[in-house]
Parts: structure tokens; sequence; C-alpha cells
């Protein structure tokens, strides 16, 4: 008996939240209406259980590990005037409630969900509506943000936060959300160590998914349409960004995917289908870019002349306006193996590979980067042939940006 | 007049060029809508064919035509008729048939495969390059008397609206490359229809974010209705002016 | 009826017509002759109006010409080289001239292309007809409209001896009715029993203008080559 007493006693040391813990239910109906209540009366550890309903009642602070759990997405409305949920706590998990109409502030970044100074904060299956800042994490670590729907409908930049915001945390995943109409989709500032995967990222005014100085992170598998730009990555190193799709981020100077003063990052598999811009890179070095797919872009790539050792290998370039653009002769970045489709050349050995270089970069791409007037001439028939002359006869073209070896037939990506 | 055009008309259907350029069309055109996987591509490969092809035919085919012609209106000034009425009859016979040549070749495809608004502003501006190179051609036949010299003059014209144009323009941007000349291109893209017609179908392409800040500007100017309307006024101005200087030197030409 | 007054054409140096003035009348027949280049036809353009004269005016019925056409209907005109849209068939020809100068007061004549056999011909296109076949098509379609002027530029110049002489029949039988005819050309002796008067023009300047009589008075010559010939001698 006494030894059976000891090893509960035991037992409930190690493991101190989930064996004791008790579901509070509270909201719409139940005895304790307010969901602040709920939370100050609940011990570590316990479930705080929201009924479904509609819900005015200020900001909720949760300070004490537990799950706040919403039935049937029970609504909780800022009025315009509050942040909705604030965490304080770690282990931390928010699930499972609709959010919306956070206030607005230019001082403080009011959210839907906000994370403060914390960890193994999760947040879940939510729905966030027309908040200043969606999800907000600030100075926390390994969070995860998942499966939550959040959508803004602003029309101008200022007046809209970022969709999930993320500022100096370290080994966050954030997954699975679908993110539209905010600032920015995703924006990650010192963020270190953190997976961004299968996010649905679509019509936000500025950039699906932006880094500054955020290092060694990594983003896969997700989509991002019809933004201001795809994804902005800034002053940042060692990200890697594989299989993501750039769809449709057109206008004056979107971009699929902008590299600013980045180094040591990967671009893999990734598909640029539509944009004006594929991939804008200025002053980064030591990318690779690898078996990526570009196609009906503007520019597949604008490669400036301030970018070094990067690599552009087995790629396909498929009817893009302009494959390469670059704005100087200089050249530090080498070209191998890509499918170009606009290359004439032939294969007399049969090896797959062209016998002769190609270069992607257009005379008239050098025109325009000269002379941005010229672009009035775009698709006359005197650009072509200056195309062509210059094919035969390169003059104006950066001598060494070519590719030696361009396949014979696309790559199947 | 009536009776002039049916009869312009009835001749230049049967002829065998007008027949060839329009299969040519056809084929082109739907080859160019088979090929391409998408067809706004199609669209764009079209563009070069409008852009080239039809003011080249119409005018080198207008101007063998008018030669050809020579007795006919000889034959017909001697009748009791306007030489106004005869001039703008032969006119409208070759700009009909020359349209509709482009209609059934190119314009019936483009409604098949794109009915869009960048399908129609192609569709439209063709016709009106149609009408406005024949008008051009007449001019140049009119005013020489010699067949060769006169088809040389059509085909320089043509060089000159499809590529020296061009070429010059490009020269007076670098010439000019220290001033802001965005807007002024606009003006510049009026001194040509084949550019005006060029610009006109690649802002309904929505390429305009690739022409940056020219692009821009464009877009203010040609996107609007009222650039539009601007652009459809100066395209009928290029078919007016030449017909009507043409229609002047023709009321005093001798036979 | 038609009056030409001090009419003068140049052609860049070329003076085709040089202040010529002739007067020509109803019910006459009158051959317009001289070398080749001088202003023969150009004379018969101007009439027509498809020549416009640098200076002096015609005037058809007491009207100046210029700036009308209306007086044309009253004209019919063989050029002396008849092309045609070469695609049209003899038929459509005479069907769209029909069509262009139709008008309920004025009885189409026929006659010519019956006789010359152009009705087997309708189906037949320009293009594949002989110069010779032009002319008939040429020549009915001056007399099909019933003119009271008729301009002839080398009427039968590639004709067959057969067509010829109808064509020269129905230019007696027109005239007969009082119709005013010219005929320009340079083979003089076909028109011999033809003409009443005779112009002859040399360098773009009239050199006479007489009746046959007269003509054939001043040289005692009576045929047209030699009374000619024996006016330029002198």
């Amino acid at each position: 008996m006494n030894k059976i007493f000891l090893l509960y006693f035991l037992l409930s040391l190690t493991i101190p939240c989930c064996i004791f813990a008790e579901t509070i239910k509270v909201g719409n109906g139940q005895a304790i209406t307010s969901i602040q209540k709920g939370i100050d009366t609940a011990a570590p550890g316990d479930t705080v259980l929201v009924a479904a309903g509609s819900y005015r009642q200020g900001n909720i602070t949760i300070n004490k590990p537990l799950v706040l759990q919403g039935l049937n997405y029970p609504a909780l409305d800022g009025e315009q005037k509050f942040e909705l949920i604030s965490i304080h706590s770690p282990y931390v998990t928010v699930d499972g409630f609709l959010i919306r109409n956070s206030g607005h502030s230019s001082m403080t970044d009011i959210s839907g969900i906000k994370i403060y100074n914390t960890h193994h904060v999760t947040v879940i299956n939510n729905i966030l509506e027309e908040n200043y800042f969606g999800i907000y994490s600030q100075q926390s670590k390994h969070c995860t943000i998942e499966n939550n729907r959040i959508s803004a409908t602003s029309i101008a930049t200022e007046l809209s936060g970022n969709g999930i915001h993320c500022w100096k945390s370290d080994s966050l995943h954030i997954s699975n959300n679908h993110v539209k109409g905010h600032r920015d989709g995703i924006y990650l500032e010192f963020v270190t160590h953190s997976l961004v995967e299968k996010n649905t990222i679509l019509n936000n005014l500025r950039y699906g998914l932006h880094f500054m100085f955020a290092h060694y992170n990594s983003y896969i598998n997700n989509l991002f349409r019809n933004n201001g730009a795809g994804v902005a990555v800034m002053y940042t190193r060692h990200v890697i960004m594989k299989q993501n799709r750039f769809e449709d981020n057109w206008g004056d100077a979107a971009y699929g995917l902008l590299l600013k003063e980045i180094s040591d990052g990967t671009i893999e598999g990734n598909h640029f289908n539509g944009n004006t811009i594929g991939i804008f890179a200025d002053g980064s070095s030591r990318i690779e870019m690898e078996k990526n797919t570009f196609k009906s872009n503007g520019w597949a790539i604008r490669l400036q002349a301030n970018c070094m050792d990067v690599k552009v290998e087995k790629n396909n370039f498929i009817g893009n306006s302009f494959d390469v653009g670059t704005n100087g002769s200089l050249v530090l970045n080498t070209f191998k193996n890509n499918y170009w489709d606009k290359y004439e050349g032939y294969d007399l050995n049969k090896d797959q590979v062209g016998d002769i270089p190609f270069r992607p970069v257009s005379v008239y791409s050098m025109i325009v980067e000269k002379n941005p007037p010229a672009m009035m001439l775009f698709r006359s028939f005197i650009t072509s042939l200056l195309d062509k002359t210059e094919k035969i006869l390169p003059s104006l073209t950066p001598e060494d940006l070519k590719d030696d070896y361009p396949l014979m037939k696309p790559l199947a990506l | 007049m009536k009776k002039i055009i049916k009869y312009v008309i009835a001749d230049i259907l049967r002829n065998k060029i007008v027949i060839a350029y329009t299969a040519f069309l056809l084929v082109m055109s739907l080859s160019v809508f088979n090929l391409e996987d998408n067809t706004a591509k199609g669209l764009l490969s079209l563009l070069n064919v409008i852009l080239l092809i039809v003011p080249l035919v119409s005018m080198v085919f207008a101007t063998i035509y008018m030669y050809n012609s020579a007795e006919f209106i000889e034959l017909l000034v001697s009748q009791p008729l306007k030489r106004k009425t005869i001039w703008l009859s032969l006119f409208a016979g070759l700009a009909l048939s020359l349209s509709l040549s482009f209609f059934i070749g190119a314009g019936i495809p483009i409604l098949l495969y794109q009915p869009s608004a960048t399908g129609i502003m192609m569709l439209g501006t063709g016709l009106l390059l149609s009408v406005i190179f024949v008008a051009v051609a007449i001019l140049a036949a009119v005013t020489t008397r010699d067949k060769a010299k006169g088809i040389g003059k059509v085909i320089l014209l043509w060089l000159y609206f499809a590529l020296l144009f061009d070429g010059l323009v490009l020269f007076l941007l670098f010439q000019f490359a220290d001033y802001p000349l965005e807007k002024a291109m606009v003006a510049v893209s009026a001194l040509n229809p084949i550019d005006l017609s060029r610009i006109l179908i690649l802002l309904q392409l929505d390429v305009s974010a690739l022409m940056g800040y020219t692009g821009a500007i464009f877009r203010n100017f040609f996107g609007t209705h009222l650039g539009i309307t601007l652009s459809f006024l100066t395209l009928t101005v290029w078919c007016v002016v030449p017909l009507w200087i043409s229609m002047r030197k023709f009321s005093s030409k001798d036979l | 009826m038609i009056i030409t007054s001090n009419v003068s054409k140049n052609f860049g140096k070329l003076k085709a017509l040089d202040n010529v003035s002739v007067t020509c009348n109803k019910g006459e027949c009158i051959a317009l002759i001289g070398p080749n280049g001088s202003g023969k036809t150009t004379l018969a353009k101007t009439i027509l109006g498809m020549v416009v004269p640098d200076s002096g005016f015609i005037t058809f019925n007491g009207k100046n010409i210029l700036h009308d056409w209306e007086y044309r209907k009253n004209i019919g005109y063989m050029p002396q080289i008849g092309r045609y849209p070469e695609n049209m068939t003899i038929g459509q020809v005479l069907d769209m001239m029909r069509d262009i100068r139709k008008s309920r007061d004025t009885q189409t004549d026929e006659e010519l292309i019956e006789t010359f056999g152009l009705h087997a011909l309708v189906n037949k296109r320009m293009r594949t007809l002989s110069g010779g076949t032009r002319q008939k098509v040429s020549a009915s379609l001056a007399f099909l409209f019933n003119p009271s002027v008729l301009i002839l530029d080398e009427p039968t110049a590639g004709l067959d001896p057969v067509a010829s002489g109808i064509l020269k029949e129905k230019i007696v039988t027109e005239k007969e009715k009082g119709k005013l005819i010219l005929i320009t050309s340079h083979v003089l002796s076909e028109l011999d029993d033809l003409v009443t008067q005779v112009i002859y023009m040399q360098e773009g300047k009239l050199r006479f203008h007489k009746t046959i009589e007269a003509l054939h008075a001043d040289t005692g010559e009576n045929q047209l080559t030699r009374a000619i010939a024996s006016i330029m001698s002198h």
C-alpha cells in the first residue's frame, strides 16, 4: 500500500499537469461567463473550454500553462480596441477560436494573439479576421503556429500589420497557415532556426514572407501568390528555400523572390510562375539556385552585378520575356546545365548538352537597363533584330554571363 | 459609289494573292493557337504577324492593285462619275477586302481562341492597320507614276514604319538619355501607327508592369477610356490624312 | 457643242498641247490626226476631263467642264488600249457599266454587242481575251449608252477587217443620227469614207481644222492620205 502511494507520488511529480488536469467550462450558458475569470481560476495544466458564441470581453491574458480551447469557434471580438489574447506563460495552447477586430495602434503592435517573452506556446486551428497584427511572437522560443486562417482587408500598408509577425524568436514552427490581405503575410525579424512550411500566402499588400536579419531558417513547400512581392529575404544568412511556389506576383517592382544582401542560401525546387521578376538578387553571395522552374515571368532572374558566387544550375527557363537581366558587365556568377527555351544551338554529339554556349542576357534588356524609356520598343521588330544580331556577334552583353552547357531538353521538375 | 465598291471587292476577292494572304493568316493563327499551350502566348506570337505582315501585305497589294487598275481607273474616269467617288470607292474596296481577309484569317481564330479584351484589341488594331496602310499605299501610288518606283516606295515606307522609325527612336533615346523622355514617348508613339498598335495591345496583355516607369506612364495614358479613344482617333487620323491627300492628288491627276 | 479655247498642257518639258482652240459641232465626224506624240490623245483626254489643262478652258454645250462630271453622260469613249479588271467576265464588265451609267431616259444600244458576237463570250474573263476582243468590248461600251458625242481613240487598231468594217458602219449610222464623233488615228486611209472634218495636230499645236471638202479643194487630192501629205510638204 505504501509502495503504491509512493509510486503515485513520484509519478505526480514527474508529470505534474497531465494526470490531475481538470477541464473548466466557461462562456455562454456556463457558471463562469468571463473567459478571463475561467483562466484565473484554472490551475496550471488545466483546460479552459470556451463555449460557442460571441464574446466582447476585451483583453484575455494567460499567465499560466494551460490549454485554452474553443468549442465551435467562439468569436472573440476586440471591438477595434483591444489585443484579444496575450500569452505570458510557457506551455500554453490556444486552439479553435475566431478572433477578430483587434485594436489598431501605431505605437504598440496590437495583435489578435500575442506571445510575450516565453517558450513552447502553441497557437493552432484559429481563425483571425480583421486584426491589426494576426499572431505575434515576441522574444519567444519553440513556439508552434499551425493551421490558422488569418485574413484582413486593408487597402493601405500603413493601416495594416503583418499576418504572422515574429521578432527575436527562435526555433519556431510555422506551418499550414493561410494568410491573406495583411501587410506582410509572415514577417521574421531576428528570428533563427525556424521552419516555415506548407503555408498558403495570398494577396498581401507587401511581401508574402519577409526576412530581416533572420539567419538559419528554412521555408519549404509554401505557396506565395499575388502578393506585392512573394518573398523578401534581406540582410540574412543561411536561408533554405525549397519547393515553394511563387505565382502571379505581378506589378511594378513586384518580385517572386527578392534577395537583398544575403549570403549562403539555397534555392531549390521552387516554381516561379507569372511574376514580373522571378528572382531579384542584389548584393547577394554564395547562393545556390538549383532545379527551379521559371515560367512565364517578365524577368526570370535579375542578377545585379554586385552579386557573387551565385550558382544557377539545372533550372528550367520557359516562356519568360527575359531570362536573365543584369546591370553591369562584371559577372562573378556561374550558369550551368540549365534548360533555356530560347536556346537555338545544336547538339551534334547527342549528349543532351548544347554544343555552343547560351547567353541568357539579351541586348535589349541591357538597353532597357541603361535607358528605361526604351521599354516603349518592347516586342518590336527592331529589338528582336538587335537580339538576333547580338547572339551572332556579342558586343554589348556581358561576355562571361553565359551557360556553357545548356541542356537540350527541359528537366523533369 | 456602292456599285463601284461592289465591283472592286468582287474583283479583289477573286485575286489569288488575297486568297493566299487569307490562307496564310489562317494557317499562321491556327497553328500559333494550337501549338502554344497558353493562348495568351499565342496572341503574343501573333502580335508580330499583325504588326509586320499586315502592313506589308496591305501596302504592297494595294499599290500593285492601283497600278494594275490604271486602265480601269481611266475607264471609270471617262464615265460620268466624280473622281472623288472613284477614288473613295477604290480605297473602300481595297480597305474592305483586305480587312475581310484579315478578319477571316486572323480575326475568327482570335475570336474562337481568345475572345478577351486583348483579342478584341488585336482584332481592332489589325483591321485599322489594314485600312491605314491601304491609305498610305494609295497615296504613294498616286504620287508616283512608275510602277516599279511606286512599289519600291511602299517597301521603303514599310521598312520605315516597321523598323527604321524604332531605330530612330532608340537613337534619340540615347542622344537625350539625360532627359526624362517617358512622357514624350507617348507622343512619339502616335507618330507611328505600328508602334501605337503594339503598345495598345501590350497594355491589354498587362505587360505594362514589365515596362517599368515607362509602362506606368503608358498605362496611365492608354489604359484610360480617354487614352484608348484618343489612340483610336489617332489611328483614324492615320487613315484619313493620307486618304485625303491622295484624293486631292487624284482629283487633279492626269490620266 | 465642244469648244476648246486656248488649251495648253505641259508634261514636264514636253508641250503636249500648245494653245489649242477648236470648235466641234453636232453631226460632224472629225478626224483628229497627226504623227505619234502630236497631242491627239491628250486633246481627247482633256475633253473627257481625264487631263486637266494648265491654261485655257473647254465648254461642253456652253458649260465649262472644269469640276463638272455630269456632262460625261453624253460622251462615249473608246480608249486606245482598253484594259479592265482582270478577274471580271465580259458580262460583268458590261453589267457594271450599265449599272454605273443607267438612267431612265436613255435607251441602251446593244447593237455592237450583238454584231460583234460578244453574247457568246459573256462568261470569258477579261484576262483571257485577245487585244482585238478587248477592243470590241471597248467599242461596244462606247456606243452602249447612246451618247451624243463619241470619242474614239484609234478605234480600228487591233481589230480584224470584219470587225473594223462593222465599227465603221456603226460610226456612219451614228453620225447620220446627228451625233458628234471624234476619231483619233494615225492610220489615215481607213478614215477616208467616214470623216467630214479633219483636225491636224503637230507637236501639240493645231496645224489646221478644215472640212474634208475644203481640204480636197485646197490640195486637189481626193484621198485623205495624199491631201495631208501634200499639206505637210508645203
